[in-house]
């Protein structure tokens, strides 16, 4: 199954991967690959079969909507690449 | 009187040692500390050590007993974490360059309990690249090498976890598993690991990599070791939806239990395939003579979905981890590139730099699988045929109560051998993600050795909640058949 250069560049947008001629021109060839080894699923009839999104059944616990705050803010801000006081800070979002 | 070296302890002599004031915490942690500064510079099991905050720890715990106190059942006893548990203060990089400097915030739920236990926690331990791999030859870290013979790979990606466990750099650890990362390294370093039953072990602050799929277990040298680590890590946690809320059995109790009546069922499937080396079919075949010699009963059980399993997990494991890591965007904590104009630009190269290849490969094709057009032909589709593999299960533990089959389909293989072709490295997990497929517990244990020296693993499998046959079949095997417990790694 060939996947053209064209497609693989959309994907890469899509994940928001800046990936370069060589990586994409890899990474289709090895898609293409991949995607043939799977088609295999295409012989097995799973019409009236129910999806498996989760393997034990356990129902959906619920619990009261109570915000807990983190007691410790400055060890989240810690971790950031670029801060300023309390906030995150990063490249401009809205772009010409 | 024992002589063995106080490193090569299991962890239960290790506890009882300490309990019984023959040795301190001080003492044992000093011992493991040397032993890591010996050998992990040759073998990169850890991605972290804390040295100086383990000693400290000891010393509280020494402090605790000279009052005739007692943290836990792990009182005092040096243990690892996988670097994919989150660890308060302590640097925690699932192998990864974009995580490479992040220090969380706060304890996964495995790390609290372990920590709650008494254990001394010596660091975190290498692994591939967010899991994702079977090798460990995908960590930002380096590749970590099998110590029973350091030109192979130590099986992955809990490969520093089995590897640290099987050359004694530590009395028991922590992995995840989500298509064999516990299973598969524990065999190709000869040590023990079990894959609980999903939900059986809180995911809260395990990095997710696929998580319908990933389960924490534990990596120890002896199964009543794993039953022990078992007992602390299993339990409901209420910040993971998917935790069970069930109560946790006494695991010590399954260890004695006679496996007379056992009905061992063998899927016919995984031992038809061209790939399973001779060598590791006659060991599985001893495991199966030893559970029959102990009275346990032989049957023929068929999986007949096995050949999808593989095309199965290769579509859902991507696309939950490409939800997953998009979180990985150089905004709040990790890697971020430098010189970017834009918001997006920032991001998307942020994400280039920061992923290897093999996680780029596994987010490139879970967001095709997920995208408009291909959603239900792959991801729906794959969804399905995990039905089909859950029914395959459902319908051979009525037949059986633990199903033996061989856990890779070979000893552990050459450093390099199979990085070039994604699949052939895929299909080392072939007998492994069933398991996770349908949700069902899964062990690991040694059962021979391969004429080259290297340990061969037989996997046990059983129904969903039944981690106690699973221990008592293995027990049963490791009695059976005596191998070297630590790696004869001199460093």
């Amino acid at each position: 199954m060939a996947i053209s250069t064209d497609e693989v560049r959309h994907v890469a947008r899509l994940a928001r991967l800046a990936l370069s001629d060589g990586e994409l021109a890899t990474l289709g060839g090895q898609l293409g690959q991949i995607l043939d080894y799977v088609k295999q699923l295409d012989r097995l009839d799973t019409a009236g079969v129910l999806p498996t999104s989760h393997a034990v059944e356990t129902g959906t616990p619920f619990r009261e909507d109570v915000a807990v705050p983190f007691p410790d803010r400055e060890a989240l801000l810690a971790n950031a690449p670029d801060r300023e006081g309390d906030a995150f800070r990063v490249p401009r979002v809205i772009e010409d | 009187m024992s002589t063995i070296p106080v490193h090569e302890w299991t962890l239960r002599e290790a506890a009882d040692r300490i309990r019984s004031g023959g040795v301190s915490s001080r003492e044992l942690t000093e011992a493991i500390l040397g032993r890591i500064a010996a050998i992990n510079p040759k073998i990169n099991a850890w991605v972290t050590v804390i040295p100086e905050k383990a000693m400290a720890q000891a010393a509280v715990f020494d402090e605790m007993q000279a009052r005739g106190e007692s943290a836990g059942p792990l009182h005092g006893v040096p243990v690892g974490l996988k670097d994919i548990f989150c660890t308060k203060g302590i640097k925690t990089t699932c192998g990864s360059r974009i995580l490479h400097n992040f220090v969380p915030p706060y304890d996964a739920a495995v790390t609290e309990r372990v920590l709650c236990a008494g254990a001394v926690l010596l660091g975190k331990q290498n692994m591939d690249e967010f899991a994702m791999g079977s090798s460990t030859e995908t960590s930002f870290f380096g590749n970590t090498l099998n110590p029973w013979d350091p030109s192979r790979i130590p099986g992955g990606s809990s490969g520093g976890t089995a590897a640290a466990v099987a050359s004694a750099m530590c009395f028991a650890a922590m992995g995840t598993d989500t298509g064999g990362s516990i299973r598969q390294p524990a065999s190709l370093c000869g040590v023990v690991g079990l894959k609980p039953t999903y939900g059986r072990v809180s995911r809260y602050g395990m990095i997710a990599f696929a998580s319908s799929l990933d389960q924490g277990g534990p990596v120890t040298r002896t199964v009543a070791d794993a039953a022990l680590m078992l007992g602390i890590v299993a339990g409901h946690d209420r910040r993971d939806s998917t935790s069970l809320d069930l109560p946790v059995p006494d695991y010590d109790a399954a260890l004695g239990r006679d496996v007379k009546g056992l009905r061992v069922g063998l899927p016919k499937e995984y031992f038809e395939g061209e790939g399973l080396d001779p060598q590791v079919r006659a060991a599985v075949d001893r495991a199966l003579a030893a559970l029959v010699a102990a009275g346990a009963e032989a049957v023929e059980v068929s999986l007949p979905h096995t050949e999808y399993a593989l095309s199965t997990y290769y579509l859902i494991a991507p696309a939950e981890a490409s939800s997953n890591l998009a979180r990985y965007d150089g905004v709040r904590y990790g890697h971020r590139a430098e010189g970017t104009s834009g918001l997006i630009e920032m991001m998307s190269k942020t994400r280039a730099e920061g992923f290897g290849p093999e996680v780029k490969r596994r987010i490139m094709i879970g967001t095709y699988a997920l995208s408009a057009g291909y959603y239900e032909a792959f991801y729906g589709k794959a969804q399905k045929v995990r039905t089909l593999i859950r029914r395959d299960f459902d319908a051979a533990f009525q037949k059986a109560d633990v199903l033996l089959t061989p856990t890779a389909p070979t000893p552990a293989f050459r450093i390099g051998e199979k990085t070039d072709d994604p699949l052939t490295m895929y299909l080392s997990d072939i007998y492994t993600i069933p398991c996770n497929l349908a949700g069902i517990p899964g062990i690991s244990v040694p059962c021979g050795m391969s004429s080259e020296g290297l340990p061969i693993g037989a996997q046990l499998l059983a129904n969903h909640f039944r981690e106690e046959t699973l221990l008592t079949a293995a027990g049963a095997i490791e009695r059976a058949i005596p191998l070297p417990r630590v790696a004869p790694f001199k460093g």
